[in-house]
């Protein structure tokens, strides 16, 4: 039996880093403030005292140069792990993201591979205004050649990211900043991976079926747990990575409930709620009993005000609202 | 007063820069032809008139070194040892071309040469660059980066970006510009407040110099110097390689932004007859074996072009392939 033990998702990723870089010394870090200030949200903290300098290092403000140096570094042999300081700051480095890490495997015929990560906290719901809130999942899922993860939980967050350092591929490696201080019991275990479109089923329920990811997926299992006190099971699926997305265990859980309810941080226009939804009509269209609802985030710039800016991110009340909805 | 050859290079190496220019010659002007015959489609960016830049460059740089380059570079893959069949196949899109036809003009690459790539967004390559200097040194392979692009490249956030970031981590890149003095049709002068690009790089303490572009050995020693330079201090150097491109930005372009007068006074300083001229001179060859150069090099093209238009199409299934390992 393989020990566990209780830690922070953030604790989680640092125990990921860590581990992956003793077993393989082709793995850097590098990012703004990761080294010496050890991460804004510290997630590398620890790694410049114990790794050094030449593996765990400071950047310039450069995004678009830090994704770029991680393709470079990877084309050449290497194993980055690069960090945005927030998902919002990956837009500066759409260039090298979309027009470079997506499209070089492909466009060069195949001759070489990227085994890059770049890690991103991002997520709405701490009054950082319109600029540090946004949640951008869709723009990464929507172009071929990324693998795209997102953690629920800690077990999660160590066993996706270790398995995102050792994939040959390109990952955008999504981290919740509201999940960082989330506790869950993580297995010790140095080769314990999380395998990439693999969906979680969370909880089992007959009734619905709720589709989630990062803190979707948790706030879907307190609304879960809310509606079991009004008779209503809920199957929470868990999406873990949107590429691969593993719509073959939403689809078996959809048809068994007939209901389902998709959510999602992101804006609603556009939004991958949309899409999977889509799927699951088209695939389950005969054994559906409601049409798919959506919750998501507005479509609005985040306001600053704590009073207002819960309204546009989704909220337990809202996914309860929603299966109620699709229930009736 | 110009470098006597023999003191910089054998005569077979003086020889086989001449040969490396004509031949990139020749396949531009196939490529043209094959452009106007709707053989080769899409973009299409041409290198005539810059042959000394990659040639002089690429023969003073080692075959373990990087070379990166932009969009206009089938001469620079060319010389750095690709075979002109393939890189035809690839323009012609087909299956046997150097990425199996789903690269095209901009998109070579050859990494087994050391050729990490064309790219077609202005500035992609240097931070690339930065990246595969980095994992050079990190691994100890002591490989230079030699990153390639345009005048037009300068006033993009990439190139600012990865000066600093090459100087600050110490790397082992060699940037080369290859000032033509027009990104598409808009002039240098109209784009860049310091128009003498070289200067540019005091703002991140890399040593930096201007050379002759059209002089295959002013720029073959120039790079010798820079690369050495780059490998015994591993920091960067910049060097801006003064050019002309003989046609439009691509074959799209009648260049119509640039008098005729300007183009004769570069036309005059073809770097082929230039360098011919000084090989007959310095008695290095005759006039029988500079012309069984150009013979062979034409031969070369054509049966490139036979390859092309003689190789199969991608098969269907291969449009999913390549996109994950």
């Amino acid at each position: 039996m393989t020990s566990s033990s209780e830690m922070t998702y953030r604790d989680a990723l640092n125990l990921a880093l860590k581990e992956e870089m003793h077993r393989d010394p082709s793995i850097v870090v590098f990012g703004e403030d990761v080294a010496l200030y050890e991460g804004s949200f510290k997630v590398t903290r620890g790694l410049l005292a114990e790794f050094g300098e030449e593996r765990v290092r400071d950047t310039p403000i450069s995004e678009n140069t830090i994704v770029g140096v991680a393709v470079g570094a990877a084309m050449g042999g290497l194993r980055p792990v690069a960090e945005l300081m927030t998902v919002n700051f990956a837009l500066l480095a759409m260039d090298q993201i979309i027009n470079h890490m997506a499209k070089i495997r492909y466009m060069f015929g195949g001759q070489t591979f990227l085994p890059m990560v770049v890690r991103m906290p991002g997520g709405g719901g701490s009054q950082l205004g319109a600029q540090h809130s946004q949640s951008l999942e869709s723009y990464f899922m929507h172009c071929p050649g990324l693998k795209v993860a997102y953690p629920a939980t800690p077990a999660d967050a160590k066993g996706l990211l270790k398995s995102a350092i050792r994939d040959n591929n390109p990952v955008i490696f999504l981290e919740h900043e509201l999940l960082y201080n989330s506790k869950g019991e993580v297995p010790q275990d140095p080769e314990f991976l999380v395998p990439f479109g693999k969906a979680n089923v969370m909880r089992q329920g007959k009734d619905v079926t709720i589709v989630g990811y990062a803190r979707m997926s948790i706030l879907a299992l307190q609304a879960a747990a809310e509606l079991e006190k009004e008779g209503i099971a809920c199957e929470v699926i868990d999406l873990r990575t949107l590429n691969p997305l593993d719509m073959e265990t939403v689809i078996a859980s959809a048809r068994t409930t007939g209901r389902a309810v998709v959510v999602e941080e992101c804006w609603r226009t556009a939004g991958l709620g949309g899409d999977i939804a889509h799927r699951i009509h088209e695939a389950c269209f005969e054994s559906l009993l409601a049409p798919v609802k959506r919750v998501a985030g507005l479509d609005v710039p985040m306001p600053y005000s704590r009073k207002i800016e819960q309204l546009c991110i989704p909220r337990v009340e809202t996914i309860v609202a929603a299966v109620k909805e699709v229930m009736r | 007063m110009e470098t006597r050859l023999r003191s910089v290079l054998s005569d077979k190496e003086l020889l086989r820069l001449y040969e490396q220019m004509v031949l990139s010659r020749e396949f531009e002007e196939s490529c043209a032809e094959q452009y106007t015959k709707g053989h080769i489609t899409g973009f299409l960016h041409l290198y005539s008139g810059q042959e000394a830049v990659a040639v002089g460059a690429t023969a003073a740089l080692h075959q373990e070194d990087y070379i990166l380059s932009a969009y206009r570079e089938h001469a620079q893959a060319i010389v750095r040892g690709a075979e002109p069949r393939r890189v035809m196949a690839e323009l012609f899109g087909k299956a046997t071309g150097i990425c199996k036809g789903k690269g095209g003009s901009m998109h070579l690459f050859a990494p087994a040469l050391n050729f990490m790539g064309g790219y077609a967004i202005v500035g992609g390559q240097f931070p690339i660059a930065v990246g595969l200097a980095f994992a050079s040194r990190y691994r100890q392979e002591d490989r230079v980066a030699a990153c390639f692009f345009g005048d037009g490249a300068v006033n993009q956030g990439t190139f600012h970006e990865a000066l600093n970031w090459a100087r600050l981590w110490e790397l082992p890149v060699l940037f080369i510009c290859e000032n033509n003095f027009y990104g598409i049709g808009t002039e240098v002068h109209r784009s860049s407040a310091l128009a003498s690009i070289f200067k540019r790089t005091c703002g991140y303490d890399i040593p930096s110099e201007k050379v002759d572009g059209m002089d295959v050995i002013a720029v073959y020693k120039a790079v010798k110097y820079a690369a050495e330079k780059v490998r015994e201090t591993s920091r960067p150097y910049f060097i801006e390689a003064i050019t002309y491109r003989f046609r439009g930005h691509s074959m799209a372009d009648p260049a119509k932004y640039r008098s005729a007068a300007e183009h004769e006074v570069w036309k005059a300083r073809d770097p082929i007859p230039g360098f011919a001229k000084r090989l007959l001179e310095e008695e290095i060859a005759g006039n029988e074996q500079l012309e069984d150069i150009l013979a062979k090099a034409r031969a070369k093209v054509e049966e490139a072009v036979r390859f092309a238009e003689a190789s199969p199409w991608p098969e269907d299934e291969e449009v999913y392939n390549d996109i994950f390992v």
